[in-house]
């Protein structure tokens, strides 16, 4: 009886960190289905993630209402929606780069194509742990700190990646405009991980806050 | 006239509802896990039920720390006290109603030139020191076992927050009802002699003695102060001093009301007694101080940064003005009420230094040489008594003390045909009646003599050595209290 609300809400946020997980599962299917060509398959993957953008755009809102509305978890509400909706810009950041790929259709270097796969793997799996992290902030404080270590990694290994792509890339002897837009296309996959860790830094905050 | 007198009852109690329910849920409201509007609702009803289902009886100790006779000394001290507290309220510190009661006695003491029985006093006043300690020390071991229970268990933030809320307003309730059982005695203890009350059957059910609709008037004054000016002090205790989080809002609460439990709790005595653990005194303690020491404790396990020690040196001095405060006024109060309102404000008593109280006093190693000038006057007032004394001898206090117990003229007639043999077998144990029975037809001037005659009678009447006997010789008290008040004499007659 008493846990009856409770429960549904966790549910929800659940289901929430569930469509982000998703999300970054598309975002990386998606960019493969680019890279090998198959341009049907990629098209799908882009509609799917930006249905299930929307969607999750609803229900943050709905997690949001229920708990303002009840005044839950007082002290630590600011905090925790204020994570939901960094949440939810890495997941916008994953629908808005699917679409500008299919909106530019742009042209890789084909020798590019492997590290375009790395740093969006790389990305895909600071997200993954992004999400693992804010589970366990409902439940298990001291393992926070290990998934967030993960993002932190993830993240230093897209930097990485992306400025060895960069660099390749203003190696050769190409258009500028062709350079930049290359360019431009490592930089959107690399924001996805720095949106994860300034995500991670919240919840390194509001984790020190809850220990007390 | 005795409803006008009741009045500064009620105020007191107003002040009461107004500081004190802070301490209960200061900490929930502050922290928003509780809205003040159901915080006042439960501290309201729990208050009420203390108040009239076990209010009665804590009022002991502060009736051995002075004897206020006259209702017009009654009402003056219990201005006093009200004034006080209702000055701290709108100060927004926390303070302790029984501190403003014992000023005030002790104001009404000093003007009355009654001594004070510094035993009693020290026993009150090392509990303003142990309970805030003892409160520091219960937050800190359920603050390390709640936390190592939380970790265990895993549990979802949202389930432990609506958890915290639940047990927050459980144990809210809780404290109230305690609140109200342990301090309904300060506020409406003096009135009870004169209660113009009488039995009220309700609907059948049950019976509500005088003195339990007194304590419920008491108490709906408590409940009127919660709900019109609690908030205040609400948000000292809950903000000001420490922030605290809803579980360490939670653990404060609970410190506060083991400690009230601890200190009130008559089954706790005796089991301790029965396992042979020294017994923990039963004063009605301050649930302000409790509380403050409560989150200090868990300012301190978490390393003491957080704490605002500007509020708590605040809430600190407080403790120690309101005692003072609450005495000044009292004795200032008490000098107009006699002198412009020609109020009596203390019933004369008779004291006498006759052979036997000297021979007596000698026997308790009172250097008997100055009394023996005065041997078999009378004096009709206690502070006569006292100027008369201190002008033969530099008498201390605790000296002055054991004179005027034993020099206090008294009258009792044993007769007992005069009181129906069952009312007697109902209340003593057939050996106590038998030993009674042995003093028929004899006089007393003094209360230590009839005591000393009863000892003497059989060995019923006869406290046990030893601490084992606590309760057993608490038990004898009060049956010899019985019979002091069925065999008194009053002057009239």
């Amino acid at each position: 009886m008493l846990f009856k609300k409770t429960r549904e809400l966790e549910a929800q946020i659940d289901e929430y960190l569930d469509l982000v997980d998703r999300g970054a599962m598309l975002f990386m299917e998606g960019i493969r289905f680019y890279f090998e060509n198959r341009k049907d398959e990629f098209e799908q993957r882009m509609e799917d993630l930006r249905r299930t953008e929307s969607k999750g755009d609803a229900l943050r809102r709905l997690i949001e209402n229920r708990v303002y509305s009840h005044t839950l978890i007082p002290e630590s509400r600011g905090d925790v929606l204020g994570i939901l909706e960094s949440t939810d810009k890495v997941l916008n950041m994953t629908s808005d780069t699917l679409l500008e790929f299919s909106v530019e259709h742009p042209g890789f270097l084909t020798e590019l194509n492997a590290l375009y796969l790395d740093l969006a793997r790389a990305t895909t799996s600071a997200t993954e742990s992004m999400i693992k992290a804010i589970r366990q902030y409902f439940r298990d404080l001291g393992a926070v700190r290990d998934y967030i270590n993960k993002v932190y990694f993830f993240e230093k290994e897209s930097d990485k990646i992306a400025e060895k792509i960069k660099r390749i890339i203003f190696q050769k002897e190409i258009d500028l405009s062709h350079q930049v837009q290359m360019r431009y296309f490592a930089y959107h996959i690399e924001r996805i991980a720095d949106e994860a860790e300034d995500v991670c830094d919240r919840l390194t905050i509001a984790t020190i806050k809850r220990h007390e | 006239m005795v409803w006008f007198y009741l009045l500064s009852g009620l105020f007191l109690g107003w002040s009461l509802g107004a500081n004190n329910a802070a301490n209960i849920f200061g900490t929930a409201v502050g922290t928003r896990m509780v809205k003040f509007k159901v915080a006042a609702l439960v501290t309201g009803v729990f208050v009420i039920l203390g108040a009239v289902i076990s209010g009665a009886g804590a009022s002991d100790t502060l009736g051995d720390l002075g004897a206020v006779n006259a209702l017009a000394g009654s009402f003056t001290l219990a201005l006093a006290a009200a004034l006080t507290v209702t000055w701290m309220t709108r100060l927004k510190l926390p303070v302790s109603t029984s501190q403003a009661i014992v000023g005030g006695i002790i104001g009404w003491n000093l003007f009355t030139g009654s001594p004070t029985d510094f035993t009693s006093l020290t026993k009150i006043v090392s509990t303003w020191v142990a309970s805030p300690i003892l409160a520091a020390i219960f937050a800190i071991i359920i603050y390390q076992i709640v936390k190592f229970f939380i970790n265990k268990t895993r549990i979802h933030v949202l389930e432990l927050d609506i958890i915290t809320r639940f047990s927050l307003i459980l144990v809210g309730a809780f404290g109230a009802y305690s609140l109200g059982a342990n301090n309904i005695a300060n506020v409406m203890g003096v009135f009870v002699p004169a209660a113009p009350f009488k039995n009220l059957n309700v609907g059948g059910w049950f019976t509500m003695s005088g003195t339990q609709q007194l304590f419920l008037v008491g108490a709906i004054a408590i409940a009127v102060g919660i709900y019109t000016y609690s908030y205040r002090v609400m948000l000292t205790v809950g903000n000001e001093l420490y922030k605290l989080t809803p579980i360490t809002a939670l653990i404060a609460v609970l410190s506060e009301s083991l400690v009230l439990f601890i200190f009130a709790s008559q089954r706790l005595e005796a089991w301790l007694i029965a396992h042979g653990l020294p017994p923990i005194p039963l004063v009605p303690v301050s649930s302000s101080q409790a509380v403050i020491g409560a989150v200090i404790g868990i300012g301190l396990i978490k390393g003491g940064k957080g704490i605002n020690y500007a509020v708590l040196g605040k809430i600190a001095s407080g403790w120690i003005t309101t005692p003072i405060v609450a005495g000044i006024i009292s004795f200032i109060m008490l000098f107009f009420m006699q002198n412009v309102f020609e109020r009596e404000v203390v019933h004369a008593t008779d004291y006498d230094l006759s052979q036997v109280v000297i021979e007596r006093l000698a026997q308790e190693k009172i250097p008997v040489i100055p009394l023996e000038k005065l041997e078999n006057k009378n004096f009709h007032s206690a502070s006569q008594f006292r100027q008369t004394l201190l002008r033969y001898h530099d008498w201390d206090e605790n000296q002055l003390n054991i004179i005027f117990k034993f020099a206090k003229k008294d009258s009792f007639f044993v007769d007992l045909s005069q009181v129906p043999e069952k009312v007697l077998k109902d209340n003593l144990s057939d050996e106590q009646y038998a030993g009674l029975k042995k003093l028929n037809g004899r006089a007393f001037g003094y209360k230590w003599q009839f005591n000393n005659a009863l000892e003497k009678a059989n060995a019923a009447w006869q406290p046990l050595p030893g601490r084992n006997a606590l309760l057993y010789n608490d038990d004898l008290q009060k049956k010899k209290m019985f019979v002091y008040r069925i065999f008194k004499v009053s002057r009239q007659k």
